[in-house]
């Protein structure tokens, strides 16, 4: 689990890092207790690298106290405690290992010589510590940073996974087949019709066919998107179908996901105006409200019809492509009131849209 | 009608006036067929079918108010069906599977005279139960919505949530609605099929209740029980149907 034990690269950084302090501690042993070089050396040596693997265990102290979550005081404290025991701890080594060595003729005397350089040493030892405690602060914040990142890339990936989906379920076999039907029909009775309605089906497939690519359109081209579609069923069901729009003129720049309204006109149609024998409406509004848009889909719904069906697909597509898009800062909802069955986006006013 | 041989009085039912008018067009070619009526809803179909007494049906499976088997329920015996889809897997496998003629908008002529001459043949012979063929063409998991009634020329169309129970009565189900019982020809166990088990239970071998109105159990001699709705009617329960209520209460 240790970011500087299980790398290979990051552990031979640290133990050259560890060479230069021993080096360090060479050279105040040999001055300060008049040691000698040699001596110095072959002290300063072992004890550092010892002491890089004592320090290494700061790491879980900083783990357990994380920045950001603490006061100042508290960090301090806990690492000021956590340094003066570890610096403790190597002094004891150090002593143990002088005496372990009194034997050998080129250490006589060391021990004396080392008492004289304990206080030194021991604030080197809490320096030093210190020093491990800042580096493993700076790796939990880029492990933070990186894992930040990489749950940014999954929302993503999500993201277009769920457009992907809202893109294949768009254009609705039935839909289709529907509309080649009453071309045929058209096809004797009124070609020129027919014609105009072979027209408007490939204008509608040729926009939805393009917007794969692109996060964001302007609500303009969502709206000829709904318009070409309308226009399409509008010659099924003739008369049964009126339509009505109303929109702010400053609205239609607003950014949009594309694919956004067509599927909530499209339930219109399905749950509302065809189970209406003698017809409906549906009615479009777009608002700009100072920093927000707001989007109406409204339409005409038989009263006997039992409550609209709880796992409206298209309805939770919405859903989900507003908070992938927008996160909180966009609202839904859906309901009926009487006859009228009306959903109500209100998403962030963005006009960063026409480029791809 | 002047000829010797009968002609094949039929009805066109769909909502869409194209795709009517494309039916009536391509029979045009059939000189045996002769189109009697042309119904917008499932409502007029019901009623044409009753007053023409038809000898084939072209019924488009959506529609609103009823649905093509709605109507095929509502009309009972009588004339042979061909049913309209534009796109639904699960219709076309129920049409599979009960030999049962359809055709696939959009379709031409070639399509609907191989259709005419199956019915041909079959003419006569016995339509599926239509309670079946509309349970086998409902998408897996989803229940009725509605519950449709013929009384006498009139049509009532009951949401399943205003069904407070329904009674076994020979070959027929009282339903119990608002304070009125509604009598259909259906088998009880065929009704339980189409109605979802969280809101609906089969409490006796007679009856089938609303889990919406159910007030109280209470023991009556010695190991049956009672429930009393909310509405005051009092229904018996099985040994059987009370281990099935107590599970559903207790969980």
């Amino acid at each position: 689990m240790h970011p500087v034990l299980l790398n290979f690269r990051r552990l031979s950084l640290y133990l050259l890092g560890w060479a230069f302090l021993a080096v360090l501690v060479a050279d105040q042993l040999a001055t300060s207790g008049d040691l000698g070089w040699a001596v110095g050396a072959a002290l300063a040596v072992p004890l550092c690298l010892g002491y890089a693997f004592v320090c290494l265990s700061s790491w879980y102290v900083c783990r357990l106290t994380p920045l950001r979550l603490r006061t100042v005081q508290s960090v301090l404290t806990v690492h000021l405690v956590a340094s003066v025991v570890a610096s403790f701890l190597w002094i004891l080594i150090a002593r143990a290992m002088v005496v372990a060595l009194a034997g050998l003729k080129l250490f006589g005397g060391s021990r004396e010589h080392l008492a004289r350089a304990t206080g030194l040493l021991f604030g080197l030892g809490v320096v030093f510590y210190l020093l491990t405690v800042a580096m493993h602060y700076v790796l939990l914040a880029s492990e933070a940073s990186r894992q930040a990142e990489e749950r940014e890339a999954q929302a993503r990936i999500l993201a277009r996974e769920a457009e992907l989906r809202a893109l294949k379920a768009q254009v609705n076999p039935h839909f289709l087949f529907n509309s080649l039907h009453s071309i045929s029909a058209l096809t004797s009775v009124d070609p020129s019709q027919a014609r105009e309605m072979c027209i408007q089906l490939g204008d509608f497939l040729r926009r939805t066919l393009g917007l794969g690519e692109k996060s964001m359109v302007p609500l303009r081209e969502e709206l000829a998107l709904v318009e070409s579609y309308l226009r399409v069923e509008q010659a099924r069901f003739g008369p049964r179908l009126k339509f009505e729009e109303s929109f702010d003129p400053g609205a239609l720049d607003a950014a949009v996901p594309p694919l956004l309204l067509q599927p909530l006109v499209e339930n219109a149609i399905v749950h509302g105006i065809s189970n209406l024998p003698e017809g409906g409406w549906i009615r479009l509004v777009a608002r700009h409200e100072r920093d927000e848009l707001a989007l109406v889909v409204e339409n005409k719904m038989d009263i006997e019809t039992p409550s609209p069906r709880r796992n409206g697909v298209g309805l939770k597509n919405v859903r989900q492509r507003l908070e992938a898009c927008f996160g909180g800062r966009a609202r839904i909802s859906a309901g009926r009131d009487g006859d009228c069955f009306r959903v109500s986006l209100t998403l962030p006013l963005e006009r960063k849209a026409g480029e791809p | 009608m002047a000829e010797g041989t009968r002609k094949c009085r039929a009805v066109i039912v769909d909502d869409e006036e194209l795709a009517r008018r494309v039916l009536r067009e391509l029979l045009r070619a059939h000189n045996e067929v002769e189109v009697v009526a042309e119904c917008p809803n499932g409502f007029e179909a019901v009623k044409v079918v009753a007053e023409l007494k038809p000898d084939l049906l072209f019924l488009d499976v959506q529609m609103p108010k009823l649905d093509g088997f709605e109507v095929l329920e509502l009309i009972a015996e009588g004339p042979a069906v061909i049913f309209v889809t534009a796109y639904d897997q699960y219709a076309l496998r129920a049409f599979e599977a009960h030999a049962v003629d359809y055709l696939l908008k959009p379709f031409g002529a070639d399509r609907l005279k191989v259709a005419l001459e199956r019915t041909k043949e079959r003419l006569g012979g016995k339509l599926p139960p239509p309670a079946e063929l509309a349970a086998a063409a409902r998408p897996p998991a989803q229940y009725l919505e509605r519950i449709v009634v013929k009384d006498g020329s009139r049509v009532h169309i009951i949401p399943v949530a205003k069904l407070d129970y329904a009674e076994a009565q020979d070959d027929y189900v009282a339903l119990a609605v608002e304070g009125k019982k509604h009598l259909k020809q259906q088998t009880l166990s065929n009704l339980e099929k189409g109605l979802d088990p969280e809101r609906f239970l089969r409490i006796h071998r007679s009856y089938i209740v609303n889990l919406d109105r159910l007030g109280k159990v209470e023991p009556y001699g010695k190991d049956t029980h009672v429930v009393v709705l909310t509405t005051g009617a009092q229904l018996p329960v099985s040994r059987s149907g009370y281990a099935r209520l107590r599970e559903i209460l207790e969980s």
